[in-house]
């Protein structure tokens, strides 16, 4: 652990809400488009309707809010089901999340030739959602209920199951596959403010309620029968968790296509850094998500300008060194 | 009287015990592999009923028809089969060592690394009309390389006073996220004619599969599949946590290397020859377990015939159904596998 008591805790955290800032504003400045740090001012200040503005107030803002907002859900929802499952190599793509999602994107491209990021939004949030309903089903019936192997088991067969569906249908539809390849790489670029706007109020409950149950989590984190011996409504709990998590992560990727490696790293990186304290992992998570989604996505703008890599792939080119760093070292969180 | 029958042949020199209800499934899935493989034999473009194809194996049959099982067919459902067991058998051995339900080839990152070598491969060895410029036979050559490649870098990453399960996984989870990305990288900035060339490749298919091929995959996978049964007892005791295998006197750090070495061979050699065929690896060792429970003496062999099974199914429907489109293999693993691994879950409430 870096930080070990609730003092040292309360400074990081503001240290990293600094740094997260301070990125979101490099975001909007640095990009293909030369802008500098007086003209971001400008733009929102007395905006001249000048091509930097225009692209400052509609192109790059939306950008660095995505970004943040979509690295912060995906980390969160990854600590929620490392503790649900107990497994430290779960991530939100275990219920079926990423899977579902594209499919069901697929699926409209293919079938019924929609083609725009605006209905890709709405179309696999709904993918997810079925996807989360259908492993949580499955895993739950059953005398002893939902127990995590279960859990586990069945989304890791539904996730196979769509992705199957998925590249079958890519394989025969190669036109289909030329306009969805980019979108199953994951991207923050190109999406409207209204994307956002649509779907934040999904995230913001999502984060709430992962704050409000996050010391139940912690009473829950040291076994089933021990949390309800100490009277934890667990049942409750496991649906809270997956409502929550079909909002952070179905919304991460109605937003940004599937997003795989923030939801399993960073509650890894975290716990090494704030211990296993879910009322300070949870926002640590949070923020350090949306930090290495910005940097990924600031990174991603400059590699083979004036090409973009998805932030996908960035994300997992710049964490990947830093995780296998930390995994050397040892996670002191079990 | 019980689940066991002993066998002490030879004076009691060698003794063992045999699962009766593990033998009895174990038979069932070979007879149903057996069918399989002759059905698959008999079908697609030119139909032949499964006593024409016996006719054809035991040398009779019209001139024709065994051109046709002896060239075509047969090699590629060897193929599947070979491929599916080494693939069941090896994410078996990792799910064992690592005591993780969701280890599998694909966590250490072993399928990564041959999609990366596969993917560079077609990128850099093109001209500029999407030619290839060198002969494509060099292919599985390099899934192996990259396969191995990987595989030996996880295994020195995750070294530190030896190696422990969880090191492995999280490194292995990191770097097949690493080639996960860096594939989709390639894909992304080639021609996109590579791209879904590349794609079918990562979907997994045993398509054009040739004798060749068989003569190389069969008895590499066969030699590592027995040496596999030979460390059976060792894997048993590897899955009950390094503190108990150590007390119970087990090399832990020797045999878990020989082990990943053996399922990293496993998988080299399956992905060489029928790319990233998913879900085998994963999922035929939970079949397994649901069916005849967890000791590796049963579980080892079962899950291997059900991988057969499963890759065998999976491309006789990805060449007849959709024909005369030809659906990689890989895509159906997981469409076959999932609903009777689900079933299975129904079935089999506490386990």
């Amino acid at each position: 652990m870096l930080l070990k008591n609730n003092g040292q805790r309360l400074i990081g955290l503001f240290i990293a809400i600094f740094i997260l800032l301070l990125l979101m504003c490099a975001s909007i400045v640095y990009g293909y488009t030369d802008t500098t740090w007086r003209m971001v001012l400008d733009a929102f200040q007395n905006n001249n309707g000048s091509n930097e503005h225009i692209i400052i107030e509609t192109v790059r803002l939306p950008r660095s809010l995505i970004a943040a907002a979509v690295g912060g859900s995906l980390a969160i929802s990854g600590v929620l089901m490392q503790t649900l499952t107990k497994n430290p190599l779960a991530s939100p793509g275990i219920f079926g999340v990423n899977a579902g999602a594209g499919f069901a994107v697929v699926l409209a491209v293919t079938l019924f030739s929609v083609g725009n990021l605006q209905a890709f939004t709405w179309i696999s949030f709904l993918g997810a959602t079925v996807a989360v309903i259908a492993v949580y089903t499955i895993s739950s019936t059953g005398r002893e209920g939902l127990t995590p192997m279960k859990l586990t088991l069945a989304g890791a067969a539904i996730s196979a199951m769509f992705a199957s569906f998925t590249q079958g249908f890519l394989v025969i539809n190669e036109a289909a596959f030329e306009q969805v390849l980019f979108w199953l790489a994951g991207s923050v670029e190109g999406r409207k403010m209204e994307i956002l706007t649509n779907v934040l109020p999904y995230l913001i409950i999502g984060w709430l309620g992962s704050l409000i149950i996050s010391s139940k989590m912690n009473v829950f984190s040291m076994g089933e029968d021990v949390a309800k011996g100490l009277g934890l409504n667990t049942g409750f709990l496991k649906i809270m968790v997956a409502i929550i998590v079909v909002l952070l992560a179905g919304g991460s990727v109605a937003i940004a296509g599937p997003i795989g490696f923030i939801g399993i790293v960073i509650p890894h990186v975290t716990r090494s850094i704030v211990g296993i304290d879910h009322r300070w992992l949870i926002p640590f998570a949070g923020i350090l998500g949306a930090i290495l989604l910005l940097v990924a996505d600031i990174m991603a703008r400059y590699i083979i300008m004036p090409q973009e890599v998805p932030v996908g792939v960035m994300t997992a080119i710049i964490g990947t060194p830093f995780f296998i760093y930390i995994a050397r070292k040892g996670f002191n969180a079990r | 009287m019980s689940q066991y029958k002993n066998f002490r042949p030879m004076k009691g020199k060698v003794s063992f015990l045999l699962d009766k209800k593990a033998t009895i499934v174990l038979i069932v899935l070979i007879i149903i592999a057996g069918a399989i493989f002759v059905l698959s034999t008999g079908m697609g473009d030119m139909k032949l009923s499964p006593l024409a194809v016996l006719k054809v194996f035991f040398g009779g049959g019209t001139e024709m028809e065994t051109l046709v099982v002896q060239s075509f067919r047969l090699p590629r459902i060897i193929v599947a089969l070979i491929v599916g067991m080494a693939l069941a058998v090896a994410g078996g051995i990792l799910q064992g060592i690592i005591r993780n339900p969701l280890a599998s080839p694909d966590v250490l990152g072993l399928t990564g690394g041959a999609s990366v070598a596969v993917v560079s491969f077609l990128a850099f060895f093109s001209d500029q009309n999407n030619a290839l410029t060198v002969s494509i036979k060099w292919m599985p050559l390099a899934a192996f390389a990259g396969a191995t490649i990987i595989a030996m870098l996880v295994y020195f990453l995750a070294w530190k006073n030896g190696v422990s399960p969880i090191r492995i996984v999280l490194i292995g989870i990191g770097i097949s996220a690493l080639m996960q990305a860096l594939t989709t990288l390639m894909m992304i900035m080639g021609p996109i004619y590579r791209a879904s060339q590349a794609n079918i490749w990562i979907t997994g298919t045993v398509y054009g599969s040739s004798w060749g091929n068989v003569a190389i995959l069969v008895p590499w996978t066969i030699i590592f599949i027995v040496i596999a049964f030979f460390m059976v007892k060792n894997i048993n005791i590897l899955e009950l946590g390094d503190d108990i295998a150590t007390g119970v006197g087990g090399h832990i750090q020797r045999h878990r290397f020989l082990l990943l070495l053996i399922s990293t061979a496993l998988v080299g050699g399956s992905v060489a020859f029928a790319g990233g065929i998913g879900f085998v690896g994963l999922m035929a060792p939970h079949m397994a377990r649901r069916l005849v429970g967890s000791s590796f003496g049963a579980l080892l062999p079962v899950s291997a015939f059900i991988g057969a099974i499963l890759v065998m199914l999976a491309d006789l429907i990805g060449r007849t159904m959709f024909s005369p489109l030809e659906i990689p293999a890989g895509v159906f693993t997981a469409g076959i596998g999932a609903p009777y691994f689900i079933y299975l879950l129904f079935k089999t409430r506490s386990a």
